[in-house]
C-alpha cells in the first residue's frame, strides 16, 4: 500500500494543481504531497530490508532492494526541488499565470520518474521513461525563450528517436523470454531466472537496442551533446531533477537489463561497458576543462558521473555492484545540491558566465559556501561520499584484473576534479566586480540548500545501518559476482 | 485446405512487409511535408493491415485490438492532431531542405534495409517462422530509414514524422515476435506514440512562434564558445 502511495501522490498533486480554485497554492500542495510521498518511500524502504521486496500488485507494481533504492532517490530529490522552486519561481521575470502548468507538469514528471521503478514489467518500464522524457522536454522548453526552444528540440529529437530503439530491444527480449519456455508474466524477477536458457543471440541484439536507445537519454557519449544544453536552459529546480534523477534512471533500466545479460554464461559484454563508460568519463573530463557556463560545468559532470557507473557495472564483481549503486545515490543528493547552488548564484549574480562571477565569499558568504562544498563534493574530495564511491568502485576494479581500465579511470576523475576546482576558485575568490547588483536569496531555497546538503556531508563520514543494507540489496540485483 | 489459407495469409503478409518498405523509401524521396505525411499514413495502414492478417491467421484477438489500435491512433488522431496544432503554412508546399540530396539518400536506405537483413540474420537462425521472417527484417530497416531520414532532415515536421515512422518499423516486427504482449502495453504503447506526437507538435508550433522558422539547422546559439 506505501508503494502505490508513494507513485500516486504526484499524480493526486498533478490533478490538484489543474482545479482554479486551488491555483493560488500550488506550491504549497506540490511540497505537502511531494513529502508524503517520500515518507511513503521511506516506508516501503523498510518494508524491502525486512522482506527483500515489496509488493503492491504482484507481477506488476512491486519494488526490491534497487527498485527501492532509486525509488527514494526519485522522491527524495523531487520534494527538495519543490521546496526550492518557491522561492526561485517566484524570482525575477516568470509570468504568474503559468505558475500551475509548471508545478502539475513537474509533479506529471515525479510520477512518471516514481513509476518507472516500481514497474515488474519492462515493456512498461519502457512506457514510463517515454514519459519521463516528454514531460522533462516540456519543462525544459518552459521559460519559452530562444535557448529554452532549441535545448528542449534537441532533447526531444535525441531522445525520443531512441524510444523506437529501445522498444525493438524489448519485444525482442520478450520474444527471448517466451520462446526459451518463459509461461508466467514477464517481470524483471522471472526474466533474471530465466537468463541462462534465453538465447544468448537474442539477448545480445535485444540489450544493443535497449542500450542505444537509453543510452541517448542517460547521456552517455558520444549522444550525449543535448544533455548539457538542456541541463542549463531549463529553470534550475527542474535541472536539479534532470540531473541528478532524470539520467539515473533510464540507467536504472540498463543496469537491470544488464544483470539479465551477465548472468547469460555466452553473452560476455561486461568490458565493452567499461570502453563505453570510460569513454563518457574522458569526453566529460576534457569538456569540463573547457566550459564557460557553470550550470554546464554541472551537466557535463553528470555525463562523467554516468560513465563512472557503467563502467563499475562493466566490472561485474559485487563489489563494484556495490561501488555502482553507492554512487548513484551519491551522484544524486550531490548533484541537486550543485544546482540548487547554481541557481542561487544565478538568482544573487544574474549571469551563466563562469568569467563573470568573482569574490562570491565576499559578495555572499552563504552561496560562496554552498559552492565550494557542493563542487568538492561532485569533483570527489574527501571526506565526500562521491570519494568513497569512486574509490570502491576503483579498489574493485584492481581486485577483478581491470588493471588498465582503473588506471585511465582514476586519471580521468582526476582531470575532471582539477577542471572543476580551477573553475570553482575564480568564482569563489578574488575581488567581486563592484557593479554587480546583488540580490538575497529567498528562504525557501536557503531551506531546500540546508536540507540537501545534510545527506551530502553525513553520507561522507557516516553510513548508517539501514542505508548499507539497502544498498547492498541493490548491489546484489545486479548481479555480480 | 487451412494450409493454402495460411500460404495465403503468409503470402499477403510478405506483401505488406514489401510495400512498408517502399513507403519508408518514399518517404525519403518525398520533398514536400504533405506528402511525407501521407506516405506516413499508408504505412500505418499497411501495418495495420499486418496485424490483422497475423492476427487472423493465429486467432489472436490481440492482434485484431492492435490493428484498430494502430489505425485510430496513426491514420485518425496523429494526422488530425498535428493539422490542429500546428500553423497551416508548415503543411502547404513546403520544399524540405536537405542535407544529402534525394539520390544519394535513397542509395544510403537501400543500403540500411541492406544492412537491417544482415543484423537479423543471425536471430532469424533460431526461428522458422516465415511471419517473423518477413516482419524483423523489414521493421529493422524501418526504424534504420526513418533515423536517418530524422537526420538528414531539417525541417521540425517531418523530423516527427521520421521518430512515427521509426515507431511503425518498431510495431511491424513488434507484431510478429512479440503477438500476445499484454494489452495493456499495447494500448499503452499506443497512447504514448500520440503523447509524443502532441509534445512534439506543441514544442514545434511554440518553435515558430517565437524563433520565426521551423528549420532545426537555424537552431545553434547553445554551444562550447563564450559568448560575445
Amino acid at each position: 500500500m506505501t508503494l502505490i502511495a508513494a507513485i500516486f501522490f504526484p499524480l493526486l498533486s498533478a490533478l490538484l494543481c489543474w482545479f482554479k480554485p486551488l491555483r493560488s497554492i500550488v506550491w504549497g500542495i506540490t511540497v505537502f504531497c511531494l513529502t508524503i510521498s517520500f515518507a511513503m518511500a521511506v516506508m516501503t524502504a523498510g518494508q524491502v530490508l525486512r522482506n527483500g521486496n515489496a509488493v503492491a500488485i504482484p507481477g506488476w507494481i512491486e519494488v526490491d532492494g534497487l527498485g527501492s533504492l532509486v525509488l527514494l532517490l526519485v522522491t527524495f530529490i523531487c520534494t527538495l526541488a519543490a521546496i526550492f522552486a518557491g522561492g526561485y519561481m517566484r524570482h525575477g521575470s516568470q509570468s504568474r499565470e503559468r505558475l500551475w502548468w509548471f508545478y502539475s507538469n513537474s509533479n506529471l514528471l515525479v510520477f512518471a520518474l516514481a513509476v518507472v521503478p516500481a514497474l515488474a514489467s519492462p515493456n512498461l518500464a519502457w512506457v514510463g521513461v517515454e514519459l519521463v522524457t516528454l514531460f522533462a522536454t516540456l519543462l525544459v522548453a518552459y521559460e519559452s525563450t530562444a535557448g529554452a526552444l532549441e535545448a528542449a528540440w534537441k532533447m526531444a529529437i535525441l531522445t525520443i528517436m531512441g524510444a523506437p530503439i529501445a522498444l525493438l530491444g524489448f519485444l525482442v527480449l520478450y520474444w527471448a523470454y517466451h520462446s526459451s519456455g518463459g509461461g508466467t508474466a514477464e517481470t524483471w524477477a522471472a526474466l533474471s531466472a530465466m537468463s541462462s536458457t534465453m538465447s544468448p543471440n537474442l539477448l545480445k541484439f535485444s540489450f544493443l537496442l535497449v542500450f542505444v536507445g537509453f543510452g541517448a537519454k542517460v547521456g552517455l557519449a558520444p549522444m550525449h551533446t543535448w544533455l548539457p544544453d538542456a541541463h542549463s536552459q531549463a529553470p534550475t529546480p527542474v535541472c536539479a531533477v534532470l540531473s541528478g534523477i532524470k539520467t539515473t534512471v533510464p540507467l536504472y533500466v540498463i543496469l537491470r537489463f544488464l544483470s539479465i545479460i551477465l548472468a547469460s554464461p555466452e553473452a560476455r559484454i561486461g568490458n565493452w561497458m567499461v570502453v563505453i563508460g570510460l569513454f563518457s568519463v574522458g569526453i566529460a573530463a576534457f569538456l569540463l576543462l573547457q566550459v564557460h557556463d557553470y550550470k554546464r560545468m554541472f551537466a557535463f559532470s553528470t555525463v562523467e558521473h554516468m560513465g563512472i557507473i557503467l563502467v563499475a557495472a562493466g566490472f561485474a564483481t559485487h563489489e563494484a555492484d556495490y561501488g555502482a549503486v553507492a554512487q548513484m545515490l551519491n551522484h544524486s543528493i550531490t548533484k541537486s545540491l550543485c544546482f540548487y547552488t547554481a541557481g542561487m548564484v544565478l538568482m544573487t549574480l544574474g549571469t551563466r558566465q563562469i568569467s563573470e562571477v568573482r569574490g562570491l565569499f565576499r559578495t555572499s558568504p552563504f552561496v560562496g559556501g554552498a559552492l565550494l562544498l557542493c563542487s568538492l563534493a561532485i569533483a570527489g574530495a574527501p571526506p565526500f561520499p562521491i570519494f568513497l564511491s569512486e574509490f570502491s568502485i576503483l579498489s574493485a576494479g584492481l581486485r577483478s584484473g581491470h588493471n588498465v581500465a582503473v588506471a585511465i579511470l582514476a586519471t580521468l576523475i582526476v582531470v575532471a576534479f582539477v577542471a572543476i576546482m580551477r573553475h570553482v576558485n575564480g568564482m569563489l575568490f578574488g575581488k567581486p566586480e563592484a557593479t554587480a547588483p546583488v540580490e538575497r536569496v529567498p528562504l525557501s531555497c536557503r531551506t531546500a540548500v540546508l536540507l540537501a546538503a545534510v545527506p551530502v556531508v553525513v553520507l561522507g563520514v557516516y553510513i548508517p545501518g539501514p542505508v548499507h543494507s539497502l544498498l547492498e540489496l541493490a548491489a546484489q540485483q545486479l548481479g555480480g559476482h | 485446405m487451412a494450409g493454402s489459407q495460411t500460404q495465403l495469409i503468409e503470402g499477403l503478409n510478405a506483401l505488406s512487409a514489401g510495400l512498408i518498405l517502399l513507403t519508408a523509401f518514399g518517404m525519403v524521396a518525398t520533398r514536400q511535408v504533405q506528402g511525407v505525411m501521407r506516405f506516413f499514413i499508408v504505412q500505418s495502414l499497411f501495418l495495420a493491415a499486418s496485424a490483422f492478417l497475423i492476427g487472423f491467421n493465429r486467432g489472436s484477438i490481440h492482434l485484431l485490438a492492435l490493428g484498430a489500435i494502430t489505425i485510430a491512433a496513426k491514420v485518425i488522431a496523429i494526422p488530425w492532431v498535428l493539422k490542429r496544432t500546428l500553423p497551416g503554412d508548415l503543411y502547404e508546399r513546403r520544399e524540405i531542405n536537405q542535407v544529402i540530396n534525394i539520390p544519394s539518400s535513397l542509395l544510403l536506405a537501400l543500403l540500411l534495409a541492406i544492412a537491417a537483413e544482415f543484423l537479423v540474420s543471425p536471430l532469424l537462425a533460431t526461428t522458422a517462422d516465415p511471419v517473423i521472417h518477413a516482419n524483423l527484417p523489414i521493421g529493422l530497416a524501418g526504424i534504420l530509414i526513418g533515423g536517418y531520414s530524422l537526420i538528414a532532415r531539417r525541417e521540425a515536421l517531418p523530423q516527427l514524422i521520421g521518430i512515427l515512422a521509426m515507431e511503425n518499423g518498431a510495431f511491424f516486427a513488434g507484431i510478429a515476435i512479440a503477438p500476445d504482449l499484454p494489452l495493456i502495453a499495447e494500448l499503452v504503447i499506443a497512447i504514448d506514440v500520440v503523447l509524443i506526437a502532441v509534445v512534439v507538435g506543441v514544442l514545434t508550433r511554440n518553435i515558430t512562434q517565437t524563433i520565426g522558422t521551423s528549420e532545426a539547422a537555424s537552431m545553434s546559439e547553445l554551444r562550447e564558445e563564450p559568448r560575445p
